[in-house]
């Protein structure tokens, strides 16, 4: 039977698909017809031969908490969420944008600070982040880039205005995921790429190791690129495999690497050592150098600061570039943008209270249902509260965490997240999602076409993220011809 | 580009514990059906195949009072047993999952779906028959996933690795299925009368029965059966073929003067004089002995690729002293590390 759109109901919320009821969008029309084509019973086949797909093609997540149990499907909803190929442009341009400038602004910090002398950002807020590494003070990334790769979630709001929700500088995960619900997608919907022009995402990996080649030291021809990871227990480990599989370069563990007397990084091999140049890491800051920082780390490479500092080998993220990310740093981006680039922001943030501010402070604890407060330097969703969910210990632990560190963190207004029609259990119904494109940046900046669409598989659920029991979708970057 | 350490020892490993669940599962169908063939009073029971693959002392502990059903869920399914099917496609799933960028993809598939199928069937209590079909089907697939890389990988380095491994693996079995048969005559005179049919299930868990039979031209008989998968060079499972496999695969890799050293004792060991006619004892003896030898090659491989106690930089590079600060830090961490193959390592010890 085919699917009747008119008992769509988005309910209030800005829906992807629909403007209203029975009322696809632009980018969705031929989406819409087919889908109802098919009806809710080949749907719900497809969307099984989509599951067996990811269980058999190995794609797993690993959630902290189960222990052992580390092969977790990824949850994937087969209907698409489209995006005009317009609006995409200029979502697009704001990213750039936005990664160009908070690059300037690294570089900056860890040089001269002229945007803390010149009063753009309060000197206290870099002093106390926790993500500044005195460690990385001269350093100098290839092009001035710290953020080589970065993963910004926007969301867009019940008006339509999409806002940037936060910059992930320091390792951001998903790629692979994209990658491979396009490939789940194509084998489901083949008959809609034959038709519709939706564009590629497969490009990634050819971009992240060209950009990688540009950041090495030593100006050869093909310099030895790896990515680093901290092991398969590590829950993005299935991305790294993977990135690594699709731009042919090793995947290697600290204990692979070594930093030798000539302060040159190694890569053990069936040879003996081989000269390494540039390290795509996927350990964070503080475990990548036992030398220099987390003095029990086993993840990292002893000495690797010191080979970084000495200019032997690329680190991409450059340490330290997390500083970046702090949320409350976040609230200053716009001012940042206008300061290094005299331009206004192209994306807008979500309105951020500081509660170090003790008016804010006041303000947000007086009635916490009203807002979502969020932790500086966590990520993945943990740690952070959500006040018209939350129950009355939540809250008033969440008061008492504030009150002792109020530096550490933020508050913003509840957003109505958009929705996209979601398969649930044989039925079609709304659900909050957002989005993390991705960005690279090394002597020129590229952005994913598209990116992640992460959606809160529950209902009402404003959550997305995947450590969090969310699930994804295939993004659509349609063209569409007025 | 030359192959990471770590990986060269995954792959090394992946190979042995598919070849080590393949000949398991061999054993568990053909010492099925041969305890259905023999007489009860021949005293066939699963304990001495759980001895025989080194599981013995583990199986003690947690079985204080044995019965043939523990022994032989110990043999197949238990996960505590290193050895055991399940644990050794775990093993080799875990293995290949670290090297998911190494191997061709459809390798990772088909292993992946074997071990979430084994682990379903497995848990399901199954009846006698059932448990035939699932032996059938590992050691059909096993088959399989080592055609296909055969034919999907380059034969470069690193599958000289997991070639490596196959071989050294191949060779222990086929050297412990040979004890089973030995352990099962030893001491027990009253056997004497099966003593064909013992031989007959022996070259039939190796798939052996018919080149055999094509081969030696006479009624089965014990000293030829043992002269055959001793020393036959044309059939895969005998142990000089296995040896020549490893020795083609040491000459295509570098640095492997060592290995190759002492990969000639045991070829020695298998021209020194003619085996068939040891006694059952000193044929135990025998094996003992190559698996021991076998087991220091392995340590050799490991010494010369997988884990070098020294490091030397490059020529190009600035010299350097060998013994550089970072390098110390270095082999303690790596031996801290649970990777599957250090698991395998211990795995080993059986």
């Amino acid at each position: 039977m085919r699917i009747d759109w008119n008992q769509y109901q988005p309910s209030g919320f800005y829906d992807e698909l629909f403007a209203a009821p029975g009322q696809a969008r632009p980018s969705a029309a031929e989406l819409a017809d087919y889908l109802a084509s098919l009806g809710v019973r080949e749907l719900a086949e497809r969307q099984s031969d989509a599951d067996r797909a990811i269980v058999e093609m190995g794609i797993t997540f690993t959630v902290y908490t189960e222990g052992q149990n580390i092969d977790r499907a990824w949850p994937f909803d087969v209907i698409p969420r489209t995006i005009e190929a317009m609006e995409w442009a200029r979502i697009e341009s704001g990213l750039i944008q936005r990664l160009t400038a908070l690059n300037r602004f690294i570089d900056d910090l860890y040089h001269e600070r002229r945007v803390i002398k010149d009063g753009v950002v309060p000197d206290d807020i870099i002093a106390t982040s926790a993500n500044f590494l005195e460690a990385c003070v001269g350093g100098h990334p290839a092009y001035g880039v710290w953020a080589n790769i970065c993963g910004t979630d926007l969301v867009r709001d019940r008006d339509g205005t999409v806002y940037v929700l936060e910059d992930n500088l320091r390792v951001p995960s998903g790629v692979s995921y994209m990658l491979e619900n396009r490939m789940v997608t194509k084998q489901v919907f083949p008959e809609m790429f034959e038709h519709a022009s939706i564009l590629p995402v497969d490009d990634y990996a050819s971009q992240l190791l060209d950009m990688l080649s540009s950041l090495s030291p030593r100006k050869i021809d093909f310099p030895r690129v790896v990515v680093l990871t901290p092991g398969i227990y590590n829950s993005a480990y299935f991305e790294h495999s993977y990135l690594a599989q699709r731009m042919g370069v090793d995947l290697v563990e600290g204990q692979d690497l070594c930093v030798a007397d000539d302060e040159c990084v190694y890569v053990r091999t069936i040879r003996g050592l081989e000269r390494v140049d540039v390290v795509y890491r996927r350990i964070n800051d503080t475990f990548l150098d036992p030398e220099c920082f987390d003095k029990d780390s086993v993840l990292g490479v002893p000495g690797i600061m010191r080979a970084w500092r000495a200019g032997n080998v690329a680190l991409a993220n450059a340490p330290g570039a997390g500083v970046a990310d702090d949320k409350v740093v976040y609230a200053y981006v716009p001012k940042i943008i206008e300061y290094y680039l005299g331009e206004k922001a192209i994306l807008p943030n979500v309105p951020t209270l500081l509660l170090r501010d003790d008016d804010s402070r006041k303000r947000v604890l007086s009635d916490l249902s009203q807002w979502v407060v969020k932790p500086a330097n966590e990520s993945g969703g943990y740690g952070m509260l959500i006040g018209p969910r939350a129950t009355d210990e939540e809250k008033a632990a969440m008061a008492v965490a504030v009150e002792a560190n109020p530096r550490n963190y933020i508050a913003q207004p509840v957003l109505a997240l958009s929705t996209a029609p979601t398969l649930v259990q044989g039925e079609i119904e709304p659900r909050h999602l957002d989005l993390r494109p991705f960005i690279l940046q090394g002597r020129g900046v590229w952005v994913t076409p598209g990116g992640l669409t992460r959606v809160a598989l529950r209902r009402g659920s404003l959550v997305v993220n995947s450590s969090q029991g969310g699930g994804s979708k295939d993004t659509w970057i349609v063209a569409v011809n007025r | 580009m030359s192959l990471l350490s770590r990986v060269a020892e995954r792959l090394y490993w992946t190979a042995r514990y598919l070849e080590r669940a393949e000949t398991t599962s061999r054993l568990a169908r053909v010492y099925g059906n041969l305890m259905l063939d023999l007489p009860r009073e021949a005293g066939l029971s699963w304990d001495v195949l759980v001895q025989i693959t080194g599981g013995g002392d583990v199986y003690r502990e947690m079985h204080p009072s044995p019965s043939v059903d523990t022994a032989e869920r110990f043999f197949v399914a238990d996960r505590n047993n290193p050895s055991s099917v399940r644990s050794s496609l775990a093993l080799a799933r875990e293995s290949v999952r670290t090297t998911r960028d190494i191997v061709p993809s459809e390798a990772w598939r088909s292993i992946n779906e074997l071990c979430l199928w084994v682990t379903q069937e497995l848990d399901a209590e199954t009846s006698h028959r059932r448990r035939y079909g699932i032996h059938s089907r590992v050691v059909e697939r096993c088959q399989q996933i080592s055609g296909m890389l055969a034919d999907t990988m380059s034969h470069d380095a690193a599958y000289q690795f997991f070639r490596l491994g196959r071989g050294i693996e191949r060779a222990d079995m086929t050297t412990r299925i040979i004890d089973v048969a030995a352990a099962m005559l030893l001491g027990r005179e009253n056997l004497a009368r099966f003593d064909n049919t013992l031989w007959m299930a022996v070259l039939q868990s190796l798939s052996a029965y018919q080149m055999y039979r094509q081969k030696v031209r006479r009624p089965i008989h014990g000293p030829d059966v043992i002269a055959y998968l001793l020393k036959d060079t044309q059939f895969p499972r005998a142990i000089a073929f296995s040896l020549r496999e490893i020795g083609a695969a040491l000459a295509m890799l570098p640095r492997s003067g060592d290995p190759i050293k002492k990969l000639g004792d045991l070829r020695r060991m298998l021209a020194l004089r003619d085996l068939a006619e040891l006694s059952i004892a000193g044929l135990h003896q025998w094996n003992d002995e190559a698996q021991l030898k076998l087991g220091e090659l392995h340590a050799l491989i490991q010494a010369t690729w997988f884990r070098p106690s020294t490091t030397t930089l490059p020529a190009q590079a600035p010299a350097v002293p060998t013994q550089s600060p970072a390098m110390p830090t270095q082999s303690q961490s790596q031996s801290q590390t649970e990777t599957p193959a250090a698991v395998g390592v211990q795995a080993l010890g059986r």
